[in-house]
């Protein structure tokens, strides 16, 4: 049944799927510790990239409010752990469900009264800008002085309960980004993906040739919240501390966006491409920047502008098709 | 003989426009039945009525003897029915297979069935050979043709061609009409036209509606309606009957 | 609470919103006419709002005798962004020009916070505590000038766009992309021009609303989405109904800090944005899209 999957892979492609597999594999035994928390951080980021993937790439919508289900995701988890002492894998279910019903709705208002284009994507970011602010003075969960977890000792792995060093951690996002991946690649041969193609092509052939575009695209809306909202659960219980004018920023909406951007749209291995480019070249820069001794924060950012502006000009794809025409493993384009 | 699809005093009014007055008419299983009239005249909107895209204002349109206007789009083409546009509508950024491929799931949830279907469809319209090509590198006759292709792989009792024969050469035109013909003939497809290839429409047509200011001035056999004097002064001009 | 305070908060909030106006009233005419939705719209009129400090800081130029020098420079910065950059995306897929404008306005933020900080700065001119007192009222000197000073360019704006030649050809070009092509108008010049005229509309509001809000390089966004938001309140399109939207929006914020917490306020806007986008998406006084 996996072979079938593969099926139209080139054997090249398969070589250095593997070959990077056994990397990602290794890591831990191969990197310094800093390097690792930079692993982290790429695999978190391309997990959420293919998550918002989901919806742009595969059903067309343009999210730039992505980050309230990573947020909404984050606080219901933590939430429930500190308040209930109920573990994140349980915590998993009441993320998911909340984020989906926000996606539910966000979807429902948007496609019943035909809000599409830049004008859904402004009713994300204002529906972000909503949590941003409601959370702020939500004081369940600390308003905008912020929510803390308790911090275990990291000698200790408790997977359970997501405690433990940075290893363990980099395992968990591993495995979910391998997950994603996985479950993309299944979709985007299935007919739900072969649907999710047609509207994001031509929503009114779509409907044409029978499909309800109403309900395919509200899938892709719900399905991509959910998938976020794992990656907020994660966030929470790695950085033990969410604010509401951190995590429902826009900035963090932009910056997840950037990786399936700059790897390519619509494609499965874009988002992983894009992040590995953006964060490995980013702390690359920081190490060289403060090395010659400037202290700018803002100068990552502007860095990202320019990385995603240049993509935009120069390579409307995504680096991805480019690198997969080149390495001759015909990232063909879903 | 049944008629598949009646269409019973249709009205839709745009603002100011009446586009549609009071259209009726119907068309019978396995026919071959065409609109035609001058530009304007209303015959597109009449096709978006029946395929969806609007409800009519007045009146009413059964398929099957179910009645079927104010459905949406893809609820009309679950019943039966498959449609092309007058600017053809391809999903670019597809594979011309991917892009049957889509019309044909809508019967076939299994990509491979759905696969097979496709295969068969495009050798029956000679794409088969440029599956694998982007459906935004191919030609204008040629994406005709996948539009055909894609509304037939959904298997439809009626297909509705919109302007299918304009930018035609007249070979492409004359195979065009030989599939249309095979089809209609070999599967007992019906199909419903709107045409300006006045050649086409003689070689395809059992029936023919003329349209004009959204109105019906005339039905009937081809070869009669093109005599009719209201036909002649208000699109063909006298050479075409001559 | 007494009436006179609804009255004080509520002229003062229309003021305030006038300025808000001037700043949509560019954006409406970048989207009206290039069809380009400039994400960076806030981000530029922040730039603007910190050469006013610097210039007011640095020479004692008082930001209201530089609104005419500060357009005239982020005309010529709207100019080159246009000419330069975003030419080419007219004709891509809107999601591609979106994120274009979206990267714009990263660099420009971040920029404006590597030069500045993330404090707030703000313009302390001699006037800057004055008040006129007209009957129960009593309304700050900085939001008079500032009000008075948008009505006089919008005026002006809107003189121009009916009665210039120029103006005329550039709302051709708007109602009909291809016709004004075939009548012989270089387009390509005209939306550089038109782009650069929205940017000059953000210099003038910005060297303004200096006067009156604490400026951080984070003002940017916010700034893009309260432009957003008055645009599709009043109308995409729509020159007077982004005024209107303006003002309706600064009475509203300044109404709703009254009654809740200042941090609410902006809710009012969010909430009233989805509201708009849901029932009357055309705004106020937009034309109805096809």
């Amino acid at each position: 049944m996996i072979g079938r999957l593969f099926d139209e892979v080139p054997r090249r492609g398969l070589v250095l799927l593997a070959g990077l597999l056994v990397v990602l594999l290794a890591a831990p035994w191969i990197a310094n510790d800093y390097l690792l928390t930079v692993l982290i951080i790429v695999l978190y980021f391309a997990y959420t990239g293919q998550a918002w993937n989901v919806m742009m790439g595969f059903a067309g919508q343009l999210s730039l409010g992505h980050a309230i289900y990573v947020g909404l995701g984050g606080y219901a988890a933590a939430a429930l752990y500190v308040h209930f002492g109920i573990g994140p894998w349980l915590g998993l279910a009441a993320a998911i469900a909340i984020a989906m019903a926000c996606g539910a709705i966000i979807g429902f208002l948007a496609f019943r009264f035909g809000v599409g284009g830049v004008y859904f994507a402004i009713l994300t970011i204002a529906f972000a800008e909503f949590a941003r602010i409601g959370f702020d003075h939500f004081r369940w969960v600390g308003a905008s002085s912020g929510f803390f977890l308790p911090v275990a000792n990291y000698t200790r792995n408790d997977l359970w309960n997501l405690r433990g060093n940075p290893t363990m951690f980099y395992y968990v996002m591993l495995a979910l980004t391998i997950a994603a991946f996985a479950l993309c690649h299944v979709l985007l041969k299935s007919r739900v993906g072969y649907y999710w193609q047609a509207i994001r092509e031509d929503e009114v052939a779509a409907r044409s040739l029978g499909i309800d575009t109403f309900r395919y695209k509200m899938y892709a809306v719900v399905l991509s919240a959910g998938m976020t909202a794992v990656a907020g659960v994660f966030f929470a219980f790695y950085y033990n501390n969410l604010f509401p004018e951190q995590v429902f920023h826009i900035s963090r909406s932009i910056e997840l966006i950037l990786g399936p951007i700059i790897g390519g749209i619509g494609t499965l291995f874009g988002p992983l491409i894009g992040a590995f480019l953006l964060t490995g070249l980013s702390e690359a820069m920081q190490e060289l920047l403060t090395a010659l001794g400037f202290d700018a924060p803002g100068a990552k950012q502007v860095f990202y502008g320019l990385c995603l502006l240049a993509v935009v000009m120069a390579l409307p794809g995504g680096v991805w098709p480019w690198l997969a025409a080149k390495l001759g493993v015909n990232g063909r384009r879903s | 003989m049944t008629a598949l699809l009646a269409v019973d005093g249709v009205g839709k009014r745009f603002r100011g426009l009446l586009a549609v007055d009071n259209v009726s008419f119907r068309v019978a299983q396995g026919a071959i039945f065409a609109v035609i009239g001058p530009n304007g005249a209303g015959k597109t909107t009449l096709f978006n009525i029946i395929a969806g895209t609007f409800a009519p204002d007045r009146g009413s349109i059964a398929f099957a003897g179910e009645r079927i206007d104010g459905l949406a789009p893809d609820e009309i083409c679950r019943r039966g029915i498959g449609r092309t546009f007058q600017l053809v509508r391809p999903f670019p950024g597809l594979s011309v297979e991917d892009n049957v491929l889509i019309g044909a799931m809508l019967r076939r949830h299994d990509p491979t069935a759905a696969r097979r279907r496709a295969h068969e469809v495009l050798l029956r319209l000679d794409l088969f050979g440029k599956r694998h090509q982007p459906a935004s590198a191919l030609t204008l006759p040629d994406r005709k043709r996948l539009e055909v292709a894609r509304a037939l792989a959904t298997d439809p009792k009626l297909l509705l061609l919109d302007e299918v024969m304009a930018g035609l050469r007249p070979a492409e035109t004359d195979r065009m009409v030989s599939v249309l013909t095979e089809l209609n003939r070999g599967s007992g497809l019906t199909i419903l036209l709107i045409e300006h290839v006045m050649r086409a429409v003689m070689a395809l047509a059992g029936r023919v509606l003329v349209l004009h200011h959204g109105a019906a001035i005339a039905e009937g056999p081809p070869e009669a309606v093109v005599r009719e004097p209201a036909v002649v002064q208000s699109y063909l001009g006298a050479e075409a009957v001559e | 609470m007494p009436a006179e305070i609804y009255l004080n908060v509520a002229v003062s909030g229309l003021l305030t919103g006038l300025v808000y106006g001037l700043m949509a009233v560019g954006l409406s005419v970048i989207f009206g006419v290039v069809r380009v939705v400039n994400f960076a719209h806030g981000e530029m009129m922040t730039v603007a709002m910190y050469l006013a400090i610097v210039l007011f800081n640095g020479f004692g130029l008082d930001p209201l005798a530089m609104v005419v020098p500060l357009a005239a420079v982020l005309f010529a910065l709207g100019y080159a962004l246009q000419a330069g950059i975003i030419n080419p995306f007219i004709t891509r897929p809107e999601h591609s020009q979106f994120i274009l404008l979206v990267a714009v306005a990263l660099i420009l933020v971040n920029v404006l916070l590597i030069a500045f900080g993330p404090d707030a700065r703000n313009v302390q001119t001699s006037y800057s505590f004055a008040s006129f007192l007209v009957g129960p009222l009593i309304i700050d000197a900085t939001k008079v000038y500032a009000g008075s000073a948008t009505v006089v360019i919008t005026a002006a704006l809107f003189a121009f766009f009916r009665f210039a030649p120029l103006g005329k050809a550039i709302r051709a070009c708007a109602d009909n992309y291809t016709g004004a092509l075939v009548v012989g108008l270089n387009v390509k010049r005209l939306y550089a021009l038109t782009f650069g005229l929205g940017a000059a509309c953000v210099g003038a509001a910005g060297s303004m609303l200096v006067l009156l809000v604490d400026v951080t390089p984070a003002l940017g966004p916010a700034l893009t989405l309260l432009a957003f938001i008055i645009v599709i309140t009043g109308g995409l399109g729509s020159m007077p109904g982004a005024v209107l939207g303006g003002v309706l929006i600064g009475l509203t914020e300044a109404m709703a800090g009254l009654f809740f917490t200042p941090s609410a306020k902006s809710m009012f806007s969010f909430g009233l944005l989805v509201l708009v986008l849901l029932f009357r998406p055309q705004g106020l006084l937009g034309k109805r899209l096809s």
